[in-house]
């Protein structure tokens, strides 16, 4: 084990994976002689070579499509879309063909390939270096999505995800980087692709969410234990799609109190399938309604932090939403 | 090659017949098109080099090595479609096991595929080159920029075919650029652009040859402007009376690349009138009985609908 940051975890494993099967491709924006913005790929360059590290032009929906054109043709490429915001010239891509290759073929044709993009709020990126996609992404049947917030759950989840036939959307969120530490073992290993993780144990309700607010709510959860005596379990969901619906239900039907937390704009966000699925399936266990939080219906979150913090959750609101389902 | 632009066309009047009897709903014609796409088919190497084309490439596929009856499985929908199992409309072409490219519909987002796969080709060490077809129309979308752009800068082993027929369903040529030669925007990816009377097979073939030497010697893409025109409309569901002249279809049809080739074929001795009318006769014969086989062939269960969204075990 070693103690890692949630981006040197995902350095270090995509360093590994290139090291080990020579098929794996990187290609993006700045992601060779520069390393990346986030510096993923570091030195990745000068090891690999520049077969295999590409700096493309700028051109979003031509990275998804060169890594398409690789991926039918024997390599595994990890493409690089430098911030989420930026993916949607690639819309057409991602839905027209990343997701519709292997249907559309009637099982023909396959796309083993990963598109890494960093999304969230919480480092002054404004309108355009904040968003969340996974709702958008998580609506498209064939492309499997998934929002690792710990330095382990990313190591382990990317592995999966290299090695997964089907395409993978993997989004790490930029405010968890180098925020979030964690061991991380030195062996190679793997975190399944849609199976959520019960990250808190507790008996009065739990708390659901991901990427950025999966840590909010465990230091919610932290603070409502200490201060108030009020246990919240936290489940983090880790893959948007396929959703892991039997975790998420089995823990709410044991506290019988669910709070949805997510970054994204509320209305129609990905916490509102999860929401929906707990009242479809669990409401007669249900001993309040089901609570969500999310962002507010506006395009983006502002660059002044007055504005970015009045646009994201933080554990005082969460820790207070908790409280207050925890007294319904 | 003869017999190829011949079958062909026999499957463009049947398809539209079948349309008219109600038994083929949709259809992308060929018609016009068989000798650009003969002569850019014919020097690459089924089996071994890639083929990523678009809808209106019936030749195209056939020089790839799909049959009549895999064409026809396509347009009757039926389960053994090797495209799609039905799942496409027709002439949405793929065969992994031909080196087809499964594509889709929306424009020229097969033309950074290609480029991708000229370079995982490269960096395996294979001498494959990629050949990817489309129409004027998709030199319009980003996409074709962004994918002729990639090839130039890394000099990839793929070759870039516009049939020119000179609208992009009803848009004439003019409102859609405004210079006369698709194979001058080459000029801007660093290769060579050529531009070639798409109705003369053995021109095409020659340019292509050129080109796809050129690639396989690690010298890049060419780009290459076969200058045509389709005598249908733009599918079975369009009526080209609201954008052509019936003067100008028929003034293009002087034009049919398949008289021309006839006419050199007999120029040079190799087939008479006796000979082609026998092809013909033949070819139609052969389609004919593959419609029928087709036709008969089982459609996709409604039970199969789910499937293959995700990957299902080798063999699935």
């Amino acid at each position: 084990m070693t103690e890692k940051n949630v981006v040197t975890a995902i350095h270090d494993t995509l360093h590994d994976e290139m090291a080990a099967d020579d098929r794996v491709v990187v290609l993006g924006e700045d992601i060779a002689t520069r390393g990346g913005v986030f510096r993923v790929t570091q030195g990745f360059l000068d090891e690999f070579g520049d077969q295999r590290v590409i700096d493309t032009p700028l051109a979003e929906g031509g990275i998804i499509g060169f890594a398409v054109g690789m991926a039918l043709h024997g390599l595994l490429p990890v493409a690089e879309i430098e911030f989420a915001d930026f993916i949607h010239p690639a819309y057409d891509q991602m839905v027209s063909e990343v997701s519709r290759m292997r249907y559309r073929s009637n099982g023909d044709f396959g796309l083993p390939m990963v598109v890494r993009a960093p999304w969230g709020g919480g480092v002054h990126g404004a309108l355009y270096h904040s968003q969340s996609i996974e709702a958008t992404y998580g609506h498209i049947p064939g492309i499997k999505v998934v929002v690792p917030g710990t330095p382990y759950d990313a190591s382990g989840m990317l592995r999966a995800a290299i090695k997964d036939p089907d395409p993978v959307l993997f989004l790490e969120h930029k405010r968890t980087y180098r925020l979030i530490k964690g061991d991380v073992p030195d062996e190679p290993f793997e975190v399944p692709i849609g199976k959520a993780d019960v990250k808190r144990e507790g008996d009065d309700l739990t708390a659901i969410a991901y990427g950025l607010a999966l840590h909010l709510c465990l230091e919610a959860a932290s603070r409502l234990q200490e201060e108030q005596g009020v246990s919240v379990e936290v489940v983090d969901v880790r893959t948007i799609s396929p959703l892991d619906r039997e975790t998420i239900l089995a823990s709410v039907v044991k506290t019988g109190k669910a709070l949805v937390v997510y970054e994204d704009n509320r209305t129609y966000g990905a916490g509102a399938e999860i929401a929906a699925t707990i009242a479809e399936e669990a409401l007669f266990d249900l001993d309040a309604p089901v609570a969500r939080m999310g962002g507010p219906d506006v395009p983006a979150m502002g660059f002044a932090s007055s504005l970015e913090h009045a646009f994201m959750p933080n554990a005082d609101t969460v820790a207070e939403r908790m409280l207050e389902l925890a007294r319904f | 090659m003869y017999r190829t632009m011949v079958t062909a066309r026999l499957i463009d009047e049947a398809s539209f017949r079948l349309n008219r009897q109600g038994k083929a709903p949709f259809v992308v014609p060929v018609s016009g098109h068989e000798g650009c796409q003969v002569g850019t088919g014919w020097p690459l190497r089924p089996g071994q080099d890639m083929w990523v084309p678009y809808y209106r490439d019936v030749a195209i596929v056939l020089i790839a090595g799909m049959t009549p009856y895999e064409i026809f499985l396509g347009l009757f929908a039926k389960a053994d479609d090797p495209s799609s199992g039905g799942r496409q409309m027709p002439s949405h072409w793929g065969s992994r096991r031909l080196g087809i490219i499964s594509h889709s519909s929306p424009i020229a987002t097969q033309v950074p595929h290609a480029a991708g796969i000229a370079w995982a080709a490269r960096y395996r060490g294979e001498d494959t080159v990629v050949g990817c077809w489309f129409g004027e129309g998709a030199t319009s979308e980003g996409g074709w920029h962004e994918g002729l752009n990639f090839a130039g800068i890394h000099k990839l082993p793929v070759v870039f075919v516009c049939e020119n027929n000179r609208y992009a369903i009803s848009v004439a040529q003019p409102l859609q650029m405004a210079i006369q030669n698709v194979a001058d925007r080459a000029a801007g990816y660093g290769f060579p652009g050529v531009v070639v009377d798409g109705n003369d097979v053995l021109a095409c073939y020659a340019a292509m040859k050129t080109a796809v030497e050129r690639a396989r010697a690690g010298d890049g893409p060419t780009l290459i402007e076969a200058k045509t025109y389709r005598y249908f409309p733009h599918t079975s569901d369009d009526d080209d009376r609201s954008y052509r002249t019936r003067e100008e279809v028929e003034e293009a049809k002087h034009n049919d690349p398949i008289v021309r080739f006839a006419d050199t074929l007999k120029e040079q001795g190799v087939l008479d009138d006796a000979a082609i009318d026998v092809m013909w006769a033949e070819t139609k014969a052969d389609v004919d009985t593959q419609i029928d086989q087709a036709w008969n062939a089982a459609d996709p269960e409604p039970s199969s609908l789910e499937r293959h969204v995700y990957f299902e075990g080798d063999g699935a």
